[in-house]
């Protein structure tokens, strides 16, 4: 027992849920009618690790449901199932519940059986109906299958209705005997048999009787020492599972015989009825029974001793004879209590000797697997994340340059004499650009693509389309847009709400939409991308767009707004933002009681973004949420103007060109057009935007990079480009504050500062620029950095 | 790094003075990081001529302001004898900046107590009256305390409110 089970526990859960993800996302990929090979296969294989790492704990519950999954989803790979939508619900619903029981188990809190029951039930009646069942010989293992999973799932279901004979054997209670013999360490592993019998008196009404026959004289105990051995008799609604699930910690510590002394069969149901009659002749017999016992205290009843029990399980009378003798011995007669009463004070006082005894083992720490798992796995929750190779190469190489760097160091500081200065102020160069890289390095380990945000909605969008029959198709794009981790787990519950706020109050009914002339099937459209130095995040739905006169008459009503004031669109959506406003008639569970947009406003102003929405009645909403990124890493391409090096990131740029003279054409005198295939571009001289000197103002004599942004295409006429390298994000703003075509900076290899070129902030300025072009430089800087700001 | 914000009730502060062209300037030197040489800048495009660029200070972006230029004075060429002083900023909303400015040279630090800085004459030139905070006579040199929060919070170096845009 030298691996500490609670580390691989929490592995074991990390993977299950991040592997329950795939197969959510894989079974909505899942097409009704046609079984895709590798799809299935996926999901098989996600239900079958789950089963095989539940086994490693005996995890028996999640063990049984991944069972029945992993059949029925066998048999759909072997061809005997058609998928249907029905199927895939059902499927989903089996991810809910095995990762609330998974989650459960971490935090050792009670599963709510009734909903695993439910699911069980709906996989087993798939089961139950196949279409082509060439394998015959399944049939009966599947029925015992399905009996056990029963048994090991039964919920304290009502007694009194006892409507089918089935029901009836689910609640029957059992009698188990347990023999409990522990070694003479099994405190020194940190296990007290008091923990155990508690637990076991959790799941129904325990006898315990202590044999002492193996104590020492007082002057001979070792208190860190077992010496004692226990008959256990366990009644209640318990699977063998359970028991040993119990057990479990101390399995190599101790002989254990767990024995069933009813049995789950009909007749046991038949036994109960006759159990009252029984017990009289039982208590009869108990008189003698337990003077029986208590003489043969003085030889430990061995294993061996009790084995003859399963045999008697064949007659159906007889164990409950003896059942009761057992657990009436021990709660009537008197003398029998007190020596349990003293037994466990033993053990207690032995266990208690051994935790404050000076030797503390180090395993007591390690095993106490119940009491502080819980606590430990809680603590450890989320601590973790999952890193790309790429990354962790990068991470590599920069120490192995370090490494250089400081060997190349020593070298010069042997023998040091004033020529070596020079090789000295290099080398700390070196040291600075790798400490600077190594820093860098370590933060883009904290980017996270925004998939791990997005992959949710599938399943939600499909969720809730279904629950409010509506159709709804969901697109997403720019999932591999990358942020900080902390910023898109606070991100996280806002989309969320702007996504089901999409759904229930934006995209219309299928016959509303029809009726609007649009497609039934709204589209919802989660897009992603880096602009401005910040990351877009868009949400925007073809929906009924928001009913600005309902808005006006709701502010009104709630006294924001005098009845004849007139503002502006923009100010009228500032007041979805205001707590307590809704313009829903009807509030759903999902929406519409005017909680929400305020605390989705708070949460993004508080990540130091904003949110913006447009919106037009019958068309459709777009929120528009803007986040700064202080981290982000982007792909960039350097180009030089003159002496000035800029960054465009390799996202933006389509394609880059040198210029034939011919295909320019000046518009009006002054805008020049490219035309590239069947398009005209409009020209941006970049050294002319922004005043550089020194550069190449002939279009032959430099490149032509064309770039895209806001849905816009531009030529960019730059003297050469670089080289292409990722590069990070500084902000501008956090000492300065943001400037009209620039996203951000950088810092490149050699120390020193480079300027991000943002693309349609460029656009922006260079109509502004056309535009105002009487004006001084400063002042259309100062407009344009407003104009960009909405 | 806390900063000193309540200079008022300090008897004696520490004032660090630079000199401009022919005339002596004081700021607090608790707002002083650092001073260092001249380093090549990267210029900001479409900014006013005293916005020289910004820097690299050991991975955060400074922006560097030309002194001379921002008071109107005539440029002097930057070299090895340029000193940028690093000072930390405070915005009205309480946000710290940092900011390197640009300066003929560093002479000296000074004990000045608050009752010997003099509201300042109503000037009417070059500098606006707001970015001082009065004028103190140090060994029988006069010397201008700027008020350096004011002063580099204004015009192109304000910070623009994000969250006031809808």
């Amino acid at each position: 027992m030298s691996i500490d089970m609670t580390e691989v526990r929490q592995l074991f859960f990390e993977e299950s849920f991040e592997s329950l993800d795939t197969m959510e996302s894989n079974l909505l990929d899942l097409q009704v009618g046609e079984a895709d090979k590798d799809l299935i296969n996926s999901i098989f294989r996600v239900v079958h690790s789950i089963k095989g790492g539940a086994g490693i704990f005996k995890f028996e519950r999640v063990i049984n449901f991944a069972h029945t999954a992993e059949t029925l989803l066998d048999e759909i790979r072997s061809g005997q199932h058609i998928v249907t939508q029905n199927m895939i619900d059902t499927l989903l619903q089996a991810v809910d519940v095995l990762r609330m029981m998974l989650t459960n188990l971490q935090n050792d809190a009670e599963d709510d059986a009734e909903s695993i029951q439910i699911c069980l039930n709906s996989l087993q009646s798939f089961l139950a109906e196949p279409l082509a069942a060439p394998f015959l010989e399944d049939a009966p293992a599947k029925e015992s299958q399905a009996e056990s999973v029963d048994t090991t799932n039964t919920a304290p279901a009502a007694s009194g209705s006892q409507a089918s004979a089935e029901k009836a054997a689910e609640a029957v209670e059992q009698e188990w005997l347990i023999e409990f013999k522990p070694y003479e360490d099994l405190l020194k592993t940190g296990n007290d048999p008091i923990n155990l019998f508690n637990e076991l008196a959790l799941l129904g009404t325990l006898t315990v009787q202590p044999h002492l026959a193996n104590l020492p004289s007082f002057t001979e105990l070792n208190p860190q020492n077992c010496y004692l051995a226990w008959t256990l008799t366990l009644t209640g609604v318990v699977s063998k599972a359970q028991i040993e699930e119990i057990f479990e910690w101390v399995e190599g510590d101790c002989e254990l015989t767990i024995t069933c002394l009813s049995d789950s069969d009909e007749a046991s149901a038949e036994i109960v009825s006759t159990e009252t009659e029984s017990t009289t002749l039982a208590e009869e017999v108990s008189d003698t029974t337990s003077l029986e016992t208590e003489a043969s205290t003085g030889t430990p009843p061995t294993v061996t001793e009790i084995e003859p029990t399963p045999v008697a399980n064949v007659d159906s009378e007889a164990p409950v004879v003896e059942t009761e003798v057992s657990t009436e011995s021990s709660s009537e007669a008197e003398p029998e209590s007190t020596s349990t009463r003293t037994a466990a004070d033993v053990v207690y006082a032995a266990h208690e000797a051994a935790l404050h005894a000076p030797i503390v083992d180090a395993d007591t720490t390690e095993h106490k697997p119940h009491a502080s798992g819980g606590s430990h796995a809680q603590s450890a929750e989320a601590s973790s994340i999952r890193v790309s190779i790429d990354k962790i190469d990068d991470l590599i190489n920069i120490v192995g340059e370090l490494v250089i760097t400081q060997s190349m160091l020593d070298q010069v500081s042997e023998n040091f004499d004033l020529s070596k200065l020079m090789q000295l102020r290099d080398g700390l160069a070196q040291l600075e650009r790798n400490t600077r890289e190594l820093q860098e390095s370590v933060m883009r380990i904290r980017m996270l693509p925004i998939s791990y945000s997005f992959n949710r909605f599938p399943r939600l969008v499909h969720d809730l389309s279904v629950s409010l029959g509506k159709k709804v198709e969901l697109r997403m794009s720019g999932e591999h847009t990358e942020l900080d981790k902390t910023v898109l787990e606070k991100m996280s519950d806002p989309l969320v709400h702007l996504v089901r706020n999409a759904l229930d109050h934006g995209i219309e009914k299928p016959a509303e939409r029809r009726a609007a002339g649009k497609a039934e099937k709204g589209l919802l459209h989660l897009h992603a991308f880096h602009q401005g130095g910040n990351i877009m995040i868009q949400i925007s739905d073809d929906g009924a767009g928001f009913n600005m006169e309902r808005i006006r008459q709701k502010a009104i009503t709630l006294g924001l707004l005098s009845p004849d004031e007139v503002i502006s669109d923009e100010q009228l959506y500032e007041f979805i933002f205001h707590p307590g406003f809704s313009t829903a008639s009807q509030i759903s569970d999902l929406s519409g009681r005017g909680v929400g947009m305020d605390v989705v406003r708070r949460n993004i102003r508080a990540l130091g973004g904003s949110i913006e929405i447009n919106s037009h009645e019958g068309v459709g909403t777009t929120f528009n949420i803007r986040l700064p990124l202080t981290l982000a890493i982007l792909d960039g391409q350097l180009v030089r103007v003159g002496q000035e090096i800029y960054i465009l990131s390799l996202l933006s740029i389509v394609e880059s060109l040198r210029v034939s003279l011919k295909q320019v054409n000046s518009l009006a005198g002054k805008a020049e057009v490219y035309k590239l295939r069947d398009e005209y571009i409009p020209v941006l001289r970049l050294y002319d935007l922004f005043g550089i000197q020194n550069a190449a103002t002939r279009l032959e004599e430099g490149l032509l990079v064309i770039v895209e942004g806001d849905g816009q295409k531009i030529g960019l006429f730059v003297d050469e480009l670089l080289s292409q390298q990722q590069i990070v994000i500084k902000s501008l703003e956090s000492n300065y504050k943001s400037v009209a075509g620039i996203s951000g900076a950088t810092i490149l290899g050699d120390g020193s500062v480079a300027l991000i070129l943002d693309v349609a902030g460029l656009i922006k300025l260079s109509h502004t620029q056309h535009k105002a072009a009487l004006f001084p430089p400063r002042h259309f800087v100062q407009e344009s950095g407003y104009e960009y700001q909405h | 790094m806390s900063i000193n914000t309540n200079t008022q009730q300090v008897a004696a502060s520490k004032y660090l003075t630079f000199v401009l062209a022919t005339e002596e300037y004081a700021i607090d030197i608790l707002r002083v990081q650092e001073i260092k040489g001249w380093s090549k800048v990267t210029v900001i495009p479409n900014t006013p001529d005293y916005i020289c660029g910004v820097i690299n200070l050991r991975g955060t972006i400074v922006p560097i302001i030309d002194l001379r230029l921002r008071f109107g004075l005539d440029r002097l060429d930057y070299g090895q004898m340029t000193v940028v002083v690093v000072v930390k900023v405070l915005a009205s909303n309480g946000r710290e900046r940092i900011m390197g400015i640009v300066v003929d040279a560093v002479s000296d630090v000074y004990d000045v107590t608050e009752t010997e800085i003099k509201p300042p004459p109503d000037f009417g030139s070059v500098i606006s009256i707001e970015f001082i905070k009065g004028l103190a006579t140090v060994s029988d040199k006069m010397v201008i305390v700027l008020e350096i929060d004011k002063l580099l919070n204004s015009e192109e170096l304000a910070i623009m409110e994000l969250a006031a845009k809808h």
